[in-house]
């Protein structure tokens, strides 16, 4: 039975997870988690102290997941402490889902199908709308509010609005959904989404991998969205199957969409006319076409996070670098987000390409992406295939960060100065 | 209501204020207390050292945009930060002020007011007044939020649900 109402696939999420048979924008409900994931920068070395002050319990540790991929590896006596904490509160809970070093939690969670369609999920980072890809309501949250929902169950949510992102046509060869999601934020600012329920759809969005789904869904953060949210189909069901999730745990996709006639803002976008993007200094929302840049030499190119580090991003990068060299005086760093890819991409080759253009390899962890592991020097040019360039985000605040996709930024390592990598793939 | 006993004074901020200026990155492994010294230290390098309590930031919009490091509104609270005032703040960043008992007052007319001016809140009805007796209004915000910051946060209201002892 249709509800009365029809429904944006946002609103179906959460009614779902309130129990409701439908809800309204505005509304203020009160939602079951099915699955909280936390880090180790966090998780443990917040939540643990205040839950032995409350005397409290974790409400069911088969939903939480814990992820290692903050201070890993450690570098120091404080990264070594905050780890060892995580790693001690974890054999002492006997959590069941603990993934340490094994990548970053956005792809690992997914990678190991802990995501699934019509979940609804919090993660303790803010890139957690990552597995709205998946067509799971999930979003990010503090460790006091990690807290809550770990000793409840429980959260409250305001019902969001939903504005559709609807891209027709088909992207050219060398454009990425990084492409698009920095020409959204381009075009929207950094809380243009005002954090309400993004909804990345229309033919250029099927059309892409799951892993450029996740690209999408991981910077709504960018866009100052709660989440950002793309409906499931045989696409999400044929990756979720190789993660460990089979179609048949998956019950019937089809409901998780929007109703036609839903009431949202919808936004139109040609990706056939979309050319590559790059963000400057000091905000992603920075952005214009990579021409306006074109030139700009760099010192480092780097490859990393869960935003650009997936297996998809690494093949896009060795697509660009085979059989050649990055220029003279420009270091690649490649850290690929997880263990899972990374082996991935050397079983393909891809891995051995990239090494063979002079890439150094990093640990799968989040490293310079937020300020951890090899930081970016004083003055130094970085062009990044990662999320965001706020100032000494990554490293020095006299560190210029540019943003741009793993294609444009093999292209530049390439040739030293930002290029449009359709020039290198022609 | 617009006289009001206790004034504050303003720290006058611009747009786009984001987690990483008020929590820095390299800070985040250490503790709130240290975390507090680095606030602001690329955009306000004397903030963190001569913030006094009862004092109250007024920013451009979208302030606390980034990352869910609740650090980043912690770090005000430990410093004795009354309110924050601002036309628009990040949503992660709203959630996580009221969870560590931080009071967020979305003003659309914030940018009328000075740096270093004396400024009243009314948070009954939630509005700022400003040095020369000029009346902002503010948004709405839940009561539930408005108690969970009275409360000094979620915690607080954990304790009790817990049955243990809330503390200031």
């Amino acid at each position: 039975m249709k509800a009365a109402v029809p429904q944006t696939l946002a609103q179906k999420l959460i009614a779902r997870a309130a129990g409701r048979p439908s809800v309204s924008p505005g509304d203020i409900v009160t939602c079951e988690v099915d699955l909280a994931m936390f880090h180790d920068s966090s998780g443990p070395r917040r939540l643990k102290p205040m839950l032995e002050e409350l005397g409290a319990q974790i409400w069911d540790k088969s939903r939480v997941v814990l992820v290692m991929d903050h201070y890993v590896p450690e570098r120091d006596d404080e990264s070594r402490r905050i780890v060892r904490i995580a790693r001690d509160w974890a054999r002492e809970q006997d959590l069941p889902h603990v993934y340490d070093s094994q990548g970053i939690c956005h792809v690992v969670v997914a990678q190991h199908g802990h995501i699934r369609p019509g979940m609804f999920c919090v993660g303790g980072d803010s890139h957690s709308p990552t597995g709205g890809a998946f067509g799971a309501y999930m979003f990010g949250i503090g460790s006091t509010e990690m807290l809550g929902v770990v000793v409840t169950g429980e959260i409250w949510l305001r019902v969001p609005q939903t504005l559709q992102m609807h891209w027709r046509g088909r992207l050219q060869k060398g454009v990425t959904a990084k492409d698009m999601m920095l020409h959204m934020i381009g075009r929207f600012g950094m809380n243009g989404g005002q954090y309400q329920a993004v909804e990345f759809a229309g033919p250029a969005v099927q059309a892409l991998a799951m892993q450029e789904r996740m690209t999408l869904s991981n910077m709504s953060a960018e866009l100052g969205a709660q989440v950002g949210l793309i409906a499931p189909d045989e696409v999400t069901a044929a990756w979720l199957q190789a993660a460990g999730a089979p179609a048949s745990e998956l019950g019937d996709l089809s409901r998780w969409q929007s109703d036609e006639s839903a009431d949202m803002t919808r936004h139109e976008f040609d990706a056939g006319a979309l050319s590559p993007f790059v963000a400057a200094p000091h905000s992603p929302a920075n952005a214009d076409v990579v021409g306006r840049y074109s030139g700009t030499p760099v010192d480092v190119a780097y490859i990393g996070a869960c935003t650009g580090a997936k297996l998809d991003d690494l093949r896009a990068a060795a697509e660009v670098l085979r059989g050649q060299r990055v220029a003279t005086g420009v270091r690649l760093m490649v850290a690929p987000a997880s263990q899972k890819d990374q082996n991935a991409a050397r079983e393909e080759g891809v891995l051995q390409v990239l090494l063979d253009a002079g890439a150094e390899l990093f640990p799968t962890a989040c490293g310079a992406c937020a300020g951890y592991g090899e930081t970016m020097g004083d003055n130094t040019t970085v062009i990044s295939s990662t999320a965001r360039n706020f100032k000494g985000r990554m490293g020095s605040a006299s560190a210029q960060v540019y943003l741009a996709s793993p294609y444009t930024v093999a292209a530049s390592a390439l040739r030293g100065v930002i290029t449009d990598p359709r020039e290198v793939l022609a | 209501m617009t006289q009001a006993a206790t004034t504050h004074r303003v720290w006058k901020l611009g747009a786009d204020v984001d987690t990483d200026v008020l929590a820095p990155g390299h800070a985040m492994k250490h503790g709130i207390e240290k975390i507090a010294t680095y606030c602001l230290e690329s955009v306000r390098p004397e903030f963190a050292s001569q913030v006094r309590p009862g004092d109250v930031i007024v920013a451009g919009p979208n302030f606390g945009i980034g990352s869910s490091r609740e650090q980043a509104a912690a770090v005000l609270v430990k410093l004795g930060v009354a309110a924050v005032i601002a036309p628009s703040f990040s949503g992660l960043y709203f959630r996580n002020a009221f969870n560590v008992g931080l009071l967020l007052l979305t003003c659309p007319e914030a940018d009328r007011l000075q740096e270093a001016e004396q400024v009243a809140l009314d948070t009954k009805h939630l509005a700022v007044i400003s040095g020369t007796g000029e009346r902002l209004a503010c948004e709405p915000i839940p009561d539930f939020l408005l108690d969970m910051a009275r409360s000094g946060g979620l915690m607080n209201q954990l304790r009790i649900r817990f049955g243990k002892k809330a503390t200031q």
